[in-house]
């Protein structure tokens, strides 16, 4: 398994020590503040959610990624802007790390119509084209084909963008895994499958719903290369996600990689911390991990991050999490025109779209 | 014009739509190097080549979810299904994804994607390849559904379907890709999704009907006719969009009505085309609407029980008769 260790090599542990310009793999002192102001967004943005969600502002599923940041921050350190992301159902932080406002994110939990999806989608379904970002699905594994399409659609048009495709580790026991997998192998497409391996499919462990433990050796079976990333140290997830981003660009060769992380919350809001699946003390172990923590340490050990500094980060972290909750609050509910509304792009000149007379809309 | 198979119509459509756009392509099973199952896409690959014109492994889940991404991202994908039978296996993908992708997205991203290929029975398939699915699809918000019934409009509807920016199933017959008719050759000629089409006019009776059973429908108007009966026979060509108007018009017109169609009845199409009709032209109606479908059983193997199961002329005829009061 990649670690920490392994990434520090890259520039020598003396030459880091001295911080500065140097930087950490690769990347310069500005660049990694603005990885720990991401995943930092990333978890003060939930911790509103889960507030929110206990006042009833935000309703329906709420699927919180406390605890997995590490897996999306690295993994975009490595993207282009015009690269595509496609992600499940737990898809806040990934949304907000490719780009999209806290503002736009929070006001479509808030099912409000300055929303990203207008108060259409809600906390499962967030998209923006601009940054392409393709959503935020919510059947499991179904999301899995379409990064496959996605991955064909930029080998056709010979383009050297990549797609990565998110999902949970209960997700690759499904067939659109592993008919997807198959063709990207097959056709040689640009996409990098990421396993957020969280331990649980909802309330059921890993272990007992596979029968093989290690979900990488699944590529095994289409001849597609594979890895394992530490899903929990930021800097160890960017290293394995830029080899296979490399390997997606430069030759069309799709990856499949398991990023071992770890939930910190229930499955959604409806689903208790520990119970009946996991003890307390396991959650408490496990939380002596926290990506971010990992990641603060790791920067103050190379001299590059200050308590200042922190602190400063996580105000404007803050500051941008309070100002979204508030345009959140702020924004209109859609209105009733906004119903009937994109169903279908194109109208037809003639015969009947709706068969219940769009009645919701009579006086 | 041009006497041509509804086969050819399908292929003309094709070509010509992959012509006139690059982001048309054709993926299916055995589309390519076999020139298709029904042998629609005969002669796509060597002119399109191995990008455009794409053999899949048996996967229909799979590469009905592929499309639907490159879909989402700008290409405008054309989906065999070798029958729609074995579509159900990607029914998550084309009702979970596509249906709902502009809806869900709020108008971020369409889903410009045809879905085609044969629906309903054969002959003496059994009961896992002899399946009508219409009702499958129309259920759906967000799905448009065709079902053309002869060359003219199979070329028309299919080349209409892939120039739309919605997900559209394009339902064909494998009775059907035999049948000759003639086709314009006009490379713009489409025929607009929602415009039903009176196949025979008459003023005694309406028979309503969509996709294969139109044949079916004009036999039975072609035996009424002999008994001083003038059926009307209205072909809905699209069943989403659907041509309420011409429902009603033909309804207004006889005042009784059949529906015929492949599928079963319970929650058919001709439920719904009953419904639209009680509500739309209750006062023009003087006998209960009836409706002949498969019979409710899956679909046996054995020659007359088959024939027993499927809508026949003579199960439409004694429909009419029975709304004429005959």
């Amino acid at each position: 398994m990649a670690d920490a260790k392994m990434v520090t090599k890259k520039g020598g542990p003396a030459e880091q020590r001295r911080g500065g310009e140097q930087g950490l793999a690769g990347l310069s002192r500005e660049e990694l503040h603005h990885l720990l102001y991401q995943m930092l967004l990333g978890r003060r943005f939930e911790e509103k959610c889960a507030e929110a969600y206990a006042l009833g502002k935000i309703g329906g599923f709420c699927h919180l990624y406390i605890g997995q940041e590490a897996v999306t921050v690295g993994a975009y350190s490595v993207l282009r802007p015009d690269d595509y992301v496609i992600a499940a159902y737990r898809d806040h932080v990934q949304a907000l790390a490719k780009g999209m406002s806290a503002r736009e994110v929070m006001a479509e939990l808030y099912g409000r119509v300055d929303g990203c999806a207008r108060g259409k989608g809600g906390s499962m379904h967030l998209y923006s084209k601009e940054h392409n970002f393709l959503g935020g699905w919510g059947i499991v594994g179904g999301q899995i084909p379409l990064a496959t399409g996605v991955g064909w659609a930029i080998k056709y048009r010979g383009e050297d963008r990549v797609c990565v495709c998110f999902m949970g580790e209960a997700a690759v026991n499904s067939g659109a895994f592993h008919e997807s997998l198959n063709m990207a192998a097959l056709w040689k497409l640009p996409v990098i499958y990421i396993v957020e391996n969280n331990r649980f499919g909802m309330g059921t462990a890993w272990e007992r719903a596979s029968a093989l433990y290690d979900i990488s050796q699944k590529a095994c079976a289409y001849d597609m290369p594979s890895a394992v990333a530490d899903g929990m140290n930021v800097l160890a997830v960017r290293e394995v996600v830029k080899e296979a981003v490399e390997r997606a660009r430069k030759d069309s060769i799709p990856t499949l990689i398991e990023a071992r992380c770890y939930r910190f919350m229930g499955h959604s809001m409806s689903d208790p911390v520990h119970g009946v699946y996991r003890t307390k003390e396991e959650v408490e172990e496990a939380k002596k991990r926290d990506p971010i923590r990992i990641f603060i340490d790791q920067l103050k050990e190379h001299d590059l991050l200050t308590d200042e500094e922190l602190n400063a980060i996580d105000d404007r972290v803050k500051a941008e999490v309070e100002d979204a909750a508030e345009f959140a609050d702020r924004s209109p509910e859609p209105g009733p025109e906004e119903l009937y509304q994109h169903v279908y792009a194109q109208e037809p000149e003639r015969g009947w779209l709706f068969f219940d007379r769009k009645n919701r809309l009579r006086q | 014009m041009a006497v041509i198979t509804y086969r050819e119509a399908l292929n003309q459509a094709l070509a010509e739509e992959m012509e006139r756009d690059p982001n048309v392509f054709l993926m299916g099973e055995e589309v390519g190097v076999y020139n298709g199952a029904y042998k629609v896409s005969k002669g796509l690959l060597d002119r399109f080549g191995q990008m455009r014109v794409v053999d899949t492994p048996i996967t229909e889940l799979g590469f009905a979810g592929l499309g639907i991404g490159a879909a989402m991202v700008g290409l405008r994908p054309v989906i065999e299904f070798m029958t729609f039978n074995f579509a159900m296996l990607a029914l998550d993908q084309v009702l979970n994804s596509a249906a709902k992708m502009y809806y869900m997205t709020a108008g971020q991203f369409k889903c410009p994607i045809v879905f085609r290929g044969p629906t309903g029975a054969a002959l003496q398939l059994a009961a896992q390849h002899s399946q009508a699915l219409e009702a499958q699809y129309i259920h759906f918000p967000g799905i448009k559904v065709c079902t053309p019934a002869t060359p003219a409009d199979a070329k028309g509807l299919l080349k209409a379907a892939i120039r739309d920016d919605d997900p559209v199933v394009v339902m064909e017959g494998e009775l059907l890709y035999a049948l000759k008719g003639e086709v314009p050759e006009d490379e713009d000629f489409i025929v607009p999704l929602g415009v039903a089409d009176v196949k025979r006019e008459g003023r005694d009776v309406s028979i309503i009907t969509h996709g294969k059973m139109l044949h079916v429908a004009l036999q039975a108007a072609a035996k009424l006719e002999q008994e001083g009966i003038e059926a009307e026979v209205l072909d809905l060509r699209s069943l989403r969009p659907l041509d309420v108007d011409a429902i009603v018009a033909t309804v207004r017109k006889t005042n009784r009505a059949v529906y015929v169609e492949e599928g079963w009845p319970y929650i058919g199409v001709g439920a719904q085309i009953v419904d639209l009709i009680q509500y739309e032209a209750f006062d023009y109606l003087d006998a209960p609407v009836e409706r002949v479908t498969q019979a409710d059983v899956p679909m046996p193997y054995a020659k007359g029980l088959e024939r027993l199961a499927k809508p026949s002329v003579e199960l439409v005829v004694e429909a009419c008769n029975r709304v004429l009061y005959r």
